[in-house]
């Protein structure tokens, strides 16, 4: 029985992994996605072209309160108007009535293309600070203290620093870790549930219309045939997993090896970084960005990562079987019947992205239990430290007990469904198949 | 010994009664048809001897012990009617695979597999994929995978279908070898003048019921309707028969039904009293072809049967 289903575990592994197709996904997946975040953060620094501003300031009691960035720069002249401010190569001109107050006139910003929002709110509030500032100083605030508290910031005053405190066990929080990991985590488990759940509807579907199936379960039960597939395809998205984690372990690595190391030491002073240097500060972000890293709690992480992956499959690839053995050939029927398996997983998604905000929410907190959407809801929260062990606890036994479950009610639709030809299934008539007594 | 024995077997399927109480038995080593029309019930009578499906009443005995498919199916090489073979698998890793399906050792396998390549001489076609093979190819390779593992008894649903004449031949002598070798064979076809050639007994089943059940030569003999050809040389008769109508003409061959107190000898009698030259006399027995239409037609025209659907 073992040696038949390792058979058919084999031949499902060798024949995806030597196609040419997942040579490409999982070498060209990986730098795709590099790519596109760097593309992203290129484009999103190099997009953001000057943009020149003229100022109509006839009062002249803003003058000295704009402040020029990385992306807009602004020009007190009185020599352009709105007619000609194109022409003199401002994108926009900002018409500043002499009084405000009056509440009659307004302040217009006039240009020939749309102005883009992130413009707008920094002008608007560049208005307000001169404002605030102009109203401080009537009141016979001194310029000098104004100044100092203007300049108020974080990093200039204090360090901020968040813990967690449980029992005897305190250890640094930090909420945008785990942001980062719960999410991509999640997000990597949601795409791998449909991207692999899919491939196996789609190769039960093809052993189904190519008859073979027929064939084999001559030889072999119903049961083995299916769990063969599902394993077989589990452990090629093991393998594309591996190969990914070992990817971006090697890109780090590489990252690492290209700064020289004294740009990497004086990254660690705080001090030098903060007088400007380029290359001084991308090695303290890299450096941080590495310890900030190795703070998550990997140990837990992985392990619950790997175990909610596999569990989550499982739980999806059985029920994605059973639909791949009762649809024909016909596409339709197949995205119809798909439709009750994808929706939970697409909700999980949803779930997620919620309870990655807010990981203590009744809603993240079922949600991480129900074995449905459990495997990608828990894993937003872990990352966060959140998740007592009675709750984590509980949801790995449900997700264990989930996917025995839906293998067993996908087993007697399979096998069923994959000897009936010609004929459209109705839900009614699987639900008759559930029922019956093997 | 009897290689397989049907006791009462029932299949109900919510809207109809797929096989409904069918028992036959097969000899070891017969060449057995199962004969019937599109939707009898073969295909589900041999899924349930074949352990695909269960039966859900009656009982299957294989080699007179009850039928136990966890076991029993190694012994069974079953070829469906639709093939199916994995379209972008290599053809011989696709033999190979089936074969060790079956219960044989890679070693094993791959003897044989190049065995019957060679035989076949398929051996070029090794790296092949199953979907570039031409479909009398793939015919080939589907009887291949299915006798591989040496079975026992042999299930061939349409096994020439598809097949040139020099293949389908080639095929046919396979056949008839591996049953001189003692393979059971259960022969399922429409084709009915490759019945008359192979097989020793048959099975007709129509609408889930058994119709017909025996030895070919013994059917035949049991639906004769006593007609004659009567091979003239020179001019024909020209005489009302006593004993015999004509039943057809044509050339120098007239084809008699005799009446029903007449004999043959009778028939024989007052055509030579004519003063005829008789060159041949001999029985027209039905062809299977004509017996098939006719008990399927019948069964189409009694009322009570389309009650039952």
């Amino acid at each position: 029985m073992f040696k038949k289903t390792g058979l058919i575990i084999k031949r499902e592994y060798l024949t995806r992994v030597s196609k040419r197709t997942f040579l490409f996904t999982t070498l060209l997946l990986p730098l795709l996605l590099f790519g596109l975040m760097i593309a992203i953060a290129y484009f999103s620094i190099e997009s953001q072209d000057t943009q020149k501003i003229a100022i109509n300031d006839p009062s002249g009691s803003f003058s000295s309160s704009f402040q020029n960035d990385k992306s807009v720069t602004f020009d007190f002249t009185t020599d352009v108007n709105k007619d000609n401010f194109a022409q003199k190569g401002y994108s926009a001109i900002l018409i500043i009535p002499p009084d405000l107050s009056s509440g009659i006139d307004s302040v217009s910003l006039i240009s020939e293309k749309q102005i883009s929002i992130m413009t707008e709110q920094r002008i608007k509030s560049q208005i307000n600070n001169a404002l605030r500032n102009k109203a401080l100083l009537e009141n016979h605030i001194d310029k000098s203290l104004l100044d100092s508290i203007n300049n108020i910031k974080q990093e200039n005053l204090y360090k901020f620093s968040a813990v967690i405190r449980q029992g005897q066990k305190t250890e640094q929080s930090n909420a945008g870790l785990a942001y980062g990991i719960g999410f991509a985590s999640g997000m990597l488990i949601y795409m791998t549930l449909l991207i692999y759940g899919t491939s196996v509807m789609r190769g039960v579907m093809e052993e189904k219309t190519n008859r073979i199936a027929e064939v084999i379960i001559s030889s072999v039960r119903p049961f083995q045939l299916m769990l063969g597939k599902i394993i077989g395809i589990a452990a090629v998205g093991l393998t594309q997993l591996l190969i990914w984690i070992v990817f971006i372990f090697l890109l780090f690595s590489i990252g690492g090896l290209f700064l020289p190391a004294e740009t990497l030491q004086s990254g660690s002073g705080l001090s030098t970084a903060m007088a400007g240097n380029q290359d001084a500060t991308a090695a303290m972000e890299i450096l941080s960005a590495k310890n900030l890293l190795l703070s998550a709690n990997w140990g837990l992480i992985i392990p619950t990562f790997i175990f909610y992956f596999m569990g989550g499959y499982l739980l999806y690839a059985a029920l994605f079987a059973a639909i791949g053995s009762v649809v024909n050939d016909d596409a339709q029927d197949a995205q119809a019947l798909v439709l009750p398996v994808t929706l939970p997983i697409i909700f999980s998604f949803v779930i997620m992205a919620a309870a990655i905000n807010n990981p203590q929410s009744s809603l993240a907190v079922w949600g991480s239990i129900i074995p449905l959407s459990s495997p990608i809801v828990m894993m937003a929260r872990i990352p966060t430290g959140s998740v007592p062990f009675w709750e984590l606890g509980l949801s790995i036994v449900l997700l264990i007990a989930g996917f025995i479950f839906t293998t067993y009610i996908a087993a007697k639709i399979y096998r069923t469904g994959i000897l009936l030809y010609g004929k459209k299934v109705t839900l009614k008539e699987i639900s008759k198949w559930l029922m019956r007594k093997s | 010994m009897t290689q397989l024995e049907l006791q009462h077997l029932k299949k109900y399927y919510a809207a109809h009664k797929a096989v409904d109480d069918i028992s036959f038995s097969i000899a070891q080593g017969d060449i057995f048809g199962l004969l019937g029309p599109n939707g009898a019930g073969k295909t589900t009578l041999i899924r349930m001897i074949t352990g695909i499906i269960f039966p859900d009443n009656g009982s299957i005995l294989f080699r007179e012990k009850p039928f136990d498919p966890r076991n029993d199916i190694f012994n069974i090489g079953y070829m469906p009617e639709e093939r199916g073979l994995y379209k972008k698998m290599k053809i011989g890793e696709q033999a190979l695979y089936l074969a060790m399906l079956k219960g044989l050792s890679r070693s094993d396998a791959m003897k044989r597999v190049k065995m019957w390549f060679e035989k076949f001489e398929m051996q070029n076609w090794w790296n092949k994929k199953t979907e570039d093979l031409s479909k009398g190819m793939s015919q080939k390779l589907q009887f291949v995978t299915t006798v591989l593992h040496e079975p026992e008894l042999l299930i061939l649903d349409e096994p020439f279908s598809g097949l040139d004449p020099v293949n389908s031949n080639l095929i046919k002598e396979e056949i008839l070898r591996l049953n001189k070798a003692g393979t059971t064979i259960i022969f399922s076809t429409h084709r009915m003048e490759q019945v008359e050639e192979l097989c020793q007994r048959i099975v007709l089943v129509n609408k889930g019921k058994k119709i017909l059940d025996g030895d070919l030569s013994q059917i035949k003999n049991d639906f004769k309707e006593h007609i004659f050809n009567i091979g003239f040389d020179g001019p024909l008769p020209q005489f009302e028969s006593q004993t015999s109508t004509i039943y057809r003409q044509k050339d120098q061959i007239v084809t008699v039904k005799i009446g029903n107190n007449a004999t043959p000898s009778d028939v024989l009698k007052e055509y030579l009293a004519y003063n005829t030259h008789i060159t041949s006399f001999n029985e027209v027995l039905p062809t299977l072809n004509e017996i098939f239409i006719r008990l399927v037609e019948e069964l189409k025209t009694t009322p009570a049967f389309s009650d039952a659907i």
